[in-house]
């Protein structure tokens, strides 16, 4: 039984808004610990 | 008609993307990263009742120490002996019960620091988030593995790198409230604890759900399973129980411990390594710059490795690990002795990936090798090796150095011999890898075995 084709475009919001809401904060995580980082070159 | 809970009212109806799968695990695994910062506590924990500077009955760093490595012992134990029962139950109660513990463990926490009672931190976030970290930790990695049979290295890549990115953003988080309720009369401890207890629980129990199982037999569309059979992926299933009388079982346990145990002992002395090795040219801040690139590294390998896996093959995959994570490791003296930071940096973040690999790219092995039925709980029982490598590996680190000091050698030197200790653990786990062949068939489930388990037949299984 193979995926039917997701088409629904609602559906692909709510894809797109739950990875928007996890993606978020790792990427303000990432920036925090880049800005720390950055110390070791400066 | 069935519980909220229960397996069979998550199974997804059609039109469900299956891409909402990952970002569900990860509303879980960014939470329980949190653990790997729950160092950031410690200063102010230990001047709750002194508030500027520690009183004679505050609490002492290696009283606070126990915190962390109880909710570690706790979370391989749950994963060891919550994985059955997840597989029975299903990904949607078991993050439930993740999100109660591991919320729940902050909220009995800040009742300690708020009483002064160093037992109920123990209690709260060292045992009962403890195991809201195992549960939550391997709960959704089956169900990935089963929305991702094409891609299940990337699948389970991208929630176990959210345990590694959890501590870059718990630590900041965590430093950030504490500044926020900070008074005259509380270093913001306490009230931290019930915020990040309450976003976590929410936070997780969207993920709960969130989480859908794939109907049986289902399958991405346009996929087929490989015609030509690679004998290191088994269409079979092997039974938890039964997984633990092979010696797959044995070896893949090594292969995790000694790849954990090379990189976990470094990375907790990677701030006074980098020092001492190259002594007046490294400032503390630029030390902690050092550790935090690391864990970028760490993190970013967690999901690249694992996706790599499923080009690479997962033999071939921890082979590249051992091989060349031993040869990084015997060169790192040389770099340091040379005076070469940027190499040594880079040395060392190469390995951090490899370390981070090393966890996310597990899953799918044991999926590989055992079928994907029991996989989370198998999984799970893995983990106790992840526990006896983070005892294993700081000691070993520690001990070696002191000894070395002891007999004369000097500071920027005495971790030379780690590393070539730290390169023979790799070649040890090589030969483990090596020696991992396909489960034999007497030990694959059978067509009743799966109706006295709970009537339900894997996706992909209608010939068995």
């Amino acid at each position: 039984m193979n995926e039917r084709p997701n088409n629904n475009p609602s559906s692909r919001l709510l894809v797109a808004l739950f990875w928007l809401y996890v993606l978020t904060p790792l990427a303000w995580g990432v920036w925090s610990t880049v800005k720390k980082a950055l110390a070791l070159f400066g | 008609m069935p519980g909220f809970f229960s397996k069979q009212r998550i199974i997804a109806r059609p039109g469900y993307s299956r891409w909402l799968a990952p970002p569900a695990a990860l509303s879980v695994h960014l939470c329980i990263g949190q653990a790997y910062a729950f160092s950031v506590f410690n200063d102010p924990l230990t001047r709750i009742i002194g508030i500027s500077a520690s009183a004679t009955d505050d609490w002492k760093l290696t009283e606070l120490g126990w915190i962390f490595s109880l909710a570690i012992v706790f979370l391989g134990l749950s994963a060891a002996f919550g994985g059955k029962w997840l597989e029975k139950v299903g990904p949607r109660l078991t993050m439930f019960v993740a999100a109660c513990c591991f919320g729940g463990g902050f909220f009995i926490a800040a009742l300690g620091v708020k009483l002064h009672q160093i037992g109920l931190l123990y209690l709260g976030y060292g045992v009962i988030g403890g195991i809201g970290l195992g549960l939550g930790y391997v709960s959704p990695v089956s169900t990935l593995i089963k929305w991702f049979p094409d891609r299940r290295g990337m699948a389970t890549g991208m929630a176990i790198m959210g345990f590694g990115g959890g501590a870059m953003i718990g630590a900041p988080l965590s430093v950030w409230l504490m500044d926020q309720f900070r008074s005259a009369t509380s270093v913001g401890v306490m009230e931290t604890f019930w915020v990040m207890g309450g976003l976590y629980f929410c936070s997780m129990l969207i993920g709960a759900l969130a989480i859908r199982i794939p109907p049986s037999g289902w399958l991405p569309e346009g996929w087929t399973p490989p015609v030509v059979a690679n004998k290191m992926i088994t269409d079979k299933h092997v039974h938890i129980d039964q997984a633990l009388k092979t010696p797959q079982f044995y070896l893949l346990w090594l292969v995790l411990c000694l790849n954990v145990s090379a990189g976990i002992g470094v990375l907790g002395q990677a701030s006074v390594m980098i020092q001492e090795m190259f002594k007046g040219s490294v400032t503390p801040a630029a030390a902690a710059g050092f550790v935090g690139l690391l864990s970028l590294f760490n993190m970013g390998g967690r999901f690249f490795w694992s996706s790599a896996s499923d080009y690479l093959g997962r033999k071939h995959t921890y082979m590249i690990f051992f091989a060349v994570g031993a040869v990084l490791y015997a060169t790192i003296p040389t770099m340091g002795m040379a005076g070469n930071m940027a190499m040594f940096v880079l040395l060392y973040a190469l390995i951090m990936s490899m370390y981070g690999g090393g966890f996310s790219t597990i899953p799918a092995y044991l999926a590989d090798i055992f079928g994907t039925r029991f996989v989370g709980g198998i999984h799970g029982r893995l983990l106790t090796a992840w526990s006896t490598a983070g005892v294993l590996g700081p000691v070993l680190v520690n001990y070696l150095r002191e000894y070395q000091i002891g007999q004369g050698v000097a500071k920027a030197e005495a971790y030379n011999m780690t590393m070539y200790i730290m390169a023979g653990l790799l070649l040890a786990g090589f030969a483990a890898n090596l020696a991992i062949r396909p489960v034999h068939e007497k030990h694959h489930m059978k067509h009743g075995d799966f109706d006295e388990l709970d009537g339900i037949y894997p996706a992909g299984d209608a010939d068995h």
